[in-house]
C-alpha cells in the first residue's frame, strides 16, 4: 500500500555481506532446495495474506532442523542480516513481509506433531504444523485445540503464537496465550531456549506471555506445546436474525447479562450475510439487517438449560427469527458461512481490506454508525463481520486497486476506523497484529514513553534489532513523520524529534 | 476512593534522585512469598477504588490498592466473580498484590490463572514514567503483552497503578464429592477426569482422599455427580476456601512449606515429607525438611519448579534459573528499571 518500510525511518540494520557471499555460506550447510535465491523462486514469498504490500527478500531459507535454524541465525547475527520469520504466510498485517536486504526464514518444513499426551492433555508440535492438524490429531482422544482462527486449515501454530491469534471461540476458551504451555525458541544468539514448561507456570517472569503476540521480533519459535481440551459433549448453534444492527448488538450484552458465556458469539451485517449466503449456502436469512450466531457448548444438561435461556433473551431483544441448528450438519453449515465470510466478501469486489479493531462492546452502535458514515464519505462499501462476544470488529472495505486513488482512499478509511476504535476505548488490533500495516496507528495508541519501553523490551532479546525490524513497534522517528501528516487538534506529535 | 498516583510517581522520582531502593507494599499479606527487600516503603494501600465495572462488558478496572474483598463483594452483587479464585492470605489483600504475585486458587487449571484474566495495566516503570498497556477490551495484540509480564513479576518491573480484569458469571450451582483413594491413583484419576467433558472446577488430594468440585447449571452438576459417584462433601465452600487460604490443618506446620509446580501427570514425587495435591496434579504442596538442593533437583527432573515459602527462620527461595534465562531476566529488569530501585532481589538475589 502507500506505506513502506524505510531503512532510515525504521532503523533497519544494513547487511554487512553481499548476497553472493551469504548464499555461499548458507549453502555450506543447507541443501540446495532449502536456499532460494532466483527471482522466480523468491516471488511466492514476497507477501503474506495482506497482498497489497510486496517485497522480494534477498534469500528465502527453508531449514528442516533446529540446528540449521541456529546456524542461520548465528550467521545473520555475525553479518548483521535482518531476519523475517514466516509460518504459512496467512497473516493479515504484513508481519511476514520480507525485507529487501534480509533473509526470509520459513518454518514450513517443521511439520511434525511430536507427541500427543492424552492424559496430560497436551500436544508438542513443530511450529509449521497447521492449527487444524492439531485438533485432527487429538480427536481420537476426545480432545481438541481450542483457538480456531478462520484460517485454521492453513495457518501455522508458530504464526498463531507470534500473533496471539484468536478465533470464534475465544470469549469462552481464550486466545493462543491462554492455551499454550511451553515454547522452544532460538534467540538471536543462536541459543535454544525453553520458555514456559510442561507445568502450569514457571519460575521467574512470564516470558511465555511476552513471547506470545511478539510478531517474530523477540525470537524464532521452533517448538510449541499446546494445551488440549475435552471436546464438549454437545455444541448447539443458534441463529438469530434482526431487522436492525443495533438491536443485534444489544442482544449480545443481554445474553451475557443472563449469565451465559457462549462458546462462540458472532455477528454479521447485511452485506456480509448476503455474500456468505451466496458463497456457502448456509441458509442465512438474506433480508436480515444482522444475524447473530450463538454457539452453546458443554454437557448435555448445561446446553439444554442455556438454549432455553438464550432463546428467551433473543426473543426479548427483538430478534425477528431464532433458529437452532437441527443437527451436526446444519451446525457445520452455519459455521461454514461465517468462517468463509472473508473469501465470500472477496467475490463481491476485486479487492477487500480487512480491519481488526476491538472496542468495548457497548460502543458497538456508535462505531457501526461511524463506519457507515465514513463508508458514505469515502464512497466505499463495507461488510461487517464481528467477533461480537469479544468486541472484535472486522470491517471489510471493498475496493478496486486498479481504479486510480481507490487504494489510497481505502487506506485512509481503514486508518480512520482504527482511530475511532482507539477513541472509544478500544484498540487498533484484536488478533491480526500490527505488522507493517498498522505501524503508524501505533503512534496513536501509545505515547513516546510506552513506545520507548517496547523498544527496550525488544533490545533485551535482540540488541541489534535484527529480528523482523520495522514491524510491530514504530520508531519515534516514524511517529514524528506520521504525526506531521496527522496533526491532531493542532498538536504536533513528538515535536522534539527531527523530521526527515 | 482515592487516586494517589501523582504522589506515587513522585516517590519513584525521588528514589531515582536519592539512589534509594523502594519496597513496594500493597496489603503486606504476601510477604511469605517474597524475598525481603531492604528499602524505603512505597505504600499502595491508599491508592484505592474501583474505577469502572460494567457487568455486561465482563470487565472490572480498579486501582491496585483496592481490597480484593471489596472487589469480590461488588462482583457478587452482580452474580459475577474473579474466576481465578485468588487466595487472600489476609483481609487487607489488594488486587495489585494478587496480580503482582500471579496468585490463583483451586479453579486455576479449569478456568485459568490470574495472568489469564488480566486485560490491561497502568504502571510506573523504574524511570518514574506512567504508562498504559493492554486495555479494557477482551482482545488486544497491539504491542508486547507487558500487562501479563507484570503478573508474577512481584513489582520488580513496575509499580502497578491500575489493573483491568476479565470477570465471569458465577455458576448457578456447585457441589463437591469426596472419595477414598491413594496418591498415585488420584493423580491419574484427576487427569483422566479433566480430559472428559465434565463440569469440574477444582480438584484436591489429601490424606488419601480425593476432593472434586463440580460447577455449572444445576442439572449438569447433578448429572455429573451421578456419573462420578463418591460422597457429597458437606460445607464444601468452606473446604475450598480453607484450602485456598492455607487454613486446612495440613498447612499448620513448623516444617518448611514448599510449593511445587510440576507437569500434572507426574507420579508421586520421591521426596521425604507430606504432600497435598491440587490443580489436577499440577500444584503440589510439600511439608519437608529436605534440603533446598534436593527439592530443586527433584522438581527439575520432573520438569517443574519449586518455591519455599518464608517462615520465621528461613527466607523464600525459588528454583534457580538457567544461565541463559537468568541473563534474559537481567536484561528485562534493566529495560524496565535501569536504576534497580523497584523491589530489587524480591524474586532472586541477582536482579
Ligand atoms: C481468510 C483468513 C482468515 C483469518 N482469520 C483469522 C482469525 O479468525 N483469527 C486470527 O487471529 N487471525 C486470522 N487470520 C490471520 C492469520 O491467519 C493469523 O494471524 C495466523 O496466526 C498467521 O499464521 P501464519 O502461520 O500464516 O503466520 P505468518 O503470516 O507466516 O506470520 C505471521 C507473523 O508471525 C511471525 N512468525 C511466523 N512463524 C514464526 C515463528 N515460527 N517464529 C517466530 N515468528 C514467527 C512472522 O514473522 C509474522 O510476523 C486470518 C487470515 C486469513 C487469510
Amino acid at each position: 500500500m502507500t506505506y513502506s518500510i524505510s531503512e532510515k525511518l525504521d532503523a533497519i540494520p544494513r547487511a554487512m555481506i553481499t548476497k553472493t557471499e551469504l548464499l555461499a555460506q548458507m549453502r555450506s550447510f543447507l541443501t540446495a532446495d532449502a536456499v532460494l535465491h532466483e527471482a522466480e523462486e523468491l516471488s511466492p514469498y514476497e507477501c503474506d495474506g495482506l497482498s497489497a504490500y510486496r517485497q522480494v527478500p534477498m534469500l528465502v531459507l527453508l531449514p528442516s532442523t533446529i540446528e540449521q535454524v541456529q546456524k542461520i541465525v548465528k550467521l545473520c547475527r555475525q553479518y548483521s542480516v535482518p531476519i523475517v520469520a514466516r509460518g504459512a504466510g496467512t497473516g493479515l498485517s504484513g508481519g511476514a513481509l520480507p525485507l529487501q536486504q534480509g533473509v526470509l526464514l520459513s518454518l514450513a518444513k517443521f511439520k511434525s506433531i511430536l507427541n500427543v499426551d492424552p492424559l496430560a492433555r497436551t500436544a508438542r508440535v513443530q511450529p509449521g504444523v497447521r492449527n487444524l492438524a492439531i485438533s485432527d490429531a487429538a480427536k481420537i482422544h476426545g480432545l481438541y485445540y481450542a483457538p480456531d482462527p478462520s484460517s485454521q486449515i492453513a495457518c501455522s501454530i508458530g504464526g498463531n503464537v507470534a500473533e496471539n491469534s484468536g478465533g470464534v471461540h475465544c470469549l469462552k476458551y481464550g486466545l493462543t496465550v491462554h492455551n499454550i504451555l511451553e515454547l522452544k525458541i532460538v534467540t538471536i544468539d543462536g541459543e535454544l531456549l525453553t520458555i514456559g514448561s510442561q507445568a502450569y507456570d514457571s519460575a521467574g517472569f512470564d516470558l511465555l506471555a511476552l513471547m506470545t503476540g511478539s510478531e517474530g521480533m523477540l525470537g524464532i519459535i521452533v517448538e510449541v506445546t499446546v494445551r488440549l481440551l475435552a471436546v464438549p459433549e454437545r455444541a448447539q448453534v443458534m441463529l438469530a436474525a434482526f431487522d436492525d444492527v443495533e438491536k443485534a448488538g444489544a442482544a449480545v450484552g443481554d445474553i451475557i447479562a443472563a449469565g451465559v458465556i457462549p462458546g462462540g458469539l458472532e455477528m454479521m451485517d447485511r452485506l456480509a450475510i448476503q455474500a456468505a449466503e451466496d458463497f456457502a449456502h448456509a441458509g442465512y436469512p438474506r433480508d436480515a439487517e444482522a444475524i447473530l450466531l450463538c454457539e452453546l457448548d458443554g454437557t448435555n444438561e448445561e446446553v439444554s438449560e442455556q438454549v432455553m435461556k438464550v432463546r428467551e433473551v433473543l426473543e426479548q431483544s427483538g430478534a425477528i427469527e431464532v433458529r437452532s441448528a437441527k443437527d451436526e450438519i446444519e451446525r457445520a453449515l452455519f459455521w461454514k458461512g461465517r468462517k468463509s465470510a472473508f473469501p465470500a466478501v472477496g467475490r463481491l469486489s476485486p479487492d477487500y481490506y480487512c480491519m481488526d479493531g476491538t472496542i468495548p462492546r457497548k460502543k458497538l452502535p456508535e462505531v457501526l454508525r461511524g463506519i457507515a458514515d465514513m463508508s458514505a464519505h469515502y464512497e466505499l462499501p463495507v461488510a461487517n463481520v464481528f467477533h461480537a462476544g469479544d468486541g472484535n470488529l472486522h470491517p471489510l472495505i471493498l475496493y478496486d486497486a486498479n481504479k486510480p486513488g481507490e487504494l489510497e482512499r481505502t487506506e485512509a478509511f481503514g486508518a480512520k476506523i482504527l482511530e475511532l476504535c482507539v477513541e472509544v476505548g478500544g484498540t487498533i488490533t484484536g488478533e491480526h497484529g500490527v505488522g507493517m500495516e498498522k505501524i503508524n496507528q501505533m503512534c496513536t495508541q501509545f505515547d513516546e514513553n510506552e513506545l520507548t519501553q517496547f523498544h527496550a523490551v525488544k533490545a533485551a532479546f535482540d540488541p541489534d534489532g535484527l529480528l523482523n525490524p520495522g514491524k510491530a513497534v514504530p520508531t519515534l522517528h516514524r511517529c514524528a513523520e506520521f504525526g506531521a501528516m496527522h496533526v491532531h487538534a493542532g498538536e504536533l506529535a513528538f515535536p522534539e524529534l527531527d523530521r526527515f | 476512593m482515592s487516586d494517589i498516583s501523582v504522589q506515587l510517581q513522585q516517590q519513584v522520582s525521588s528514589a531515582i534522585a536519592d539512589k534509594t531502593v523502594l519496597n513496594i507494599i500493597g496489603g503486606n499479606s504476601k510477604s511469605r512469598l517474597t524475598r525481603a527487600v531492604d528499602g524505603r516503603r512505597i505504600e499502595l494501600a491508599d491508592h484505592q477504588g474501583i474505577i469502572s465495572y460494567e457487568p455486561t462488558e465482563l470487565v472490572l478496572s480498579a486501582r491496585s490498592g483496592t481490597r480484593l474483598q471489596e472487589i469480590e463483594q461488588e462482583l457478587k452483587k452482580n452474580n459475577q466473580m474473579l474466576a481465578f479464585e485468588p487466595p487472600h492470605f489476609a483481609t487487607n489483600a489488594t488486587l495489585g498484590g494478587t496480580v503482582a504475585c500471579n496468585l490463583s486458587g483451586p479453579s486455576r487449571v479449569y478456568r485459568g490463572a490470574a495472568r489469564d484474566f488480566v486485560l490491561g495495566t497502568k504502571i510506573i516503570n523504574g524511570n518514574a514514567q506512567v504508562m498504559k498497556f493492554g486495555g479494557e477490551v477482551m482482545k488486544n495484540v497491539a504491542g508486547y503483552d507487558v500487562s501479563r509480564l507484570m503478573c508474577g513479576a512481584m513489582g520488580s518491573l513496575g509499580v502497578l497503578l491500575e489493573i483491568s480484569v476479565k470477570v465471569l458469571p458465577r455458576p448457578a450451582s456447585e457441589i463437591s464429592l469426596v472419595q477414598e483413594i491413594d496418591q498415585q491413583t488420584a493423580i491419574i484419576r484427576m487427569n483422566e477426569l479433566s480430559a472428559q467433558a465434565l463440569p469440574l472446577s477444582a480438584s484436591c488430594w489429601q490424606d488419601n482422599k480425593l476432593y472434586l468440585r463440580l460447577s455449572g447449571a444445576t442439572s449438569a452438576v447433578h448429572a455429573a455427580q451421578l456419573r462420578l459417584g463418591g460422597e457429597l462433601l458437606q460445607d464444601d465452600e468452606i473446604f475450598w476456601q480453607q484450602l485456598r487460604e492455607h487454613q486446612l490443618s495440613f498447612f499448620n506446620t513448623d516444617k518448611p512449606l514448599w510449593r511445587l509446580s510440576v507437569p500434572p501427570t507426574y507420579t508421586p514425587l520421591e521426596v521425604p515429607g507430606e504432600c497435598l495435591i491440587e490443580w489436577a496434579g499440577g500444584q503440589r504442596w510439600l511439608k519437608s525438611d529436605a534440603s533446598a538442593e534436593q527439592i530443586f533437583a527433584i522438581t527439575q527432573a520432573a520438569g517443574g519448579h519449586a518455591k519455599r515459602y518464608a517462615n520465621n527462620s528461613q527466607q523464600t527461595v525459588c528454583q534457580p534459573l538457567q544461565p541463559e534465562l537468568l541473563s534474559l531476566h537481567r536484561n528485562l529488569k534493566q529495560a524496565f528499571d535501569p536504576h534497580g530501585i523497584l523491589n530489587p532481589g524480591i524474586m532472586y538475589p541477582e536482579f
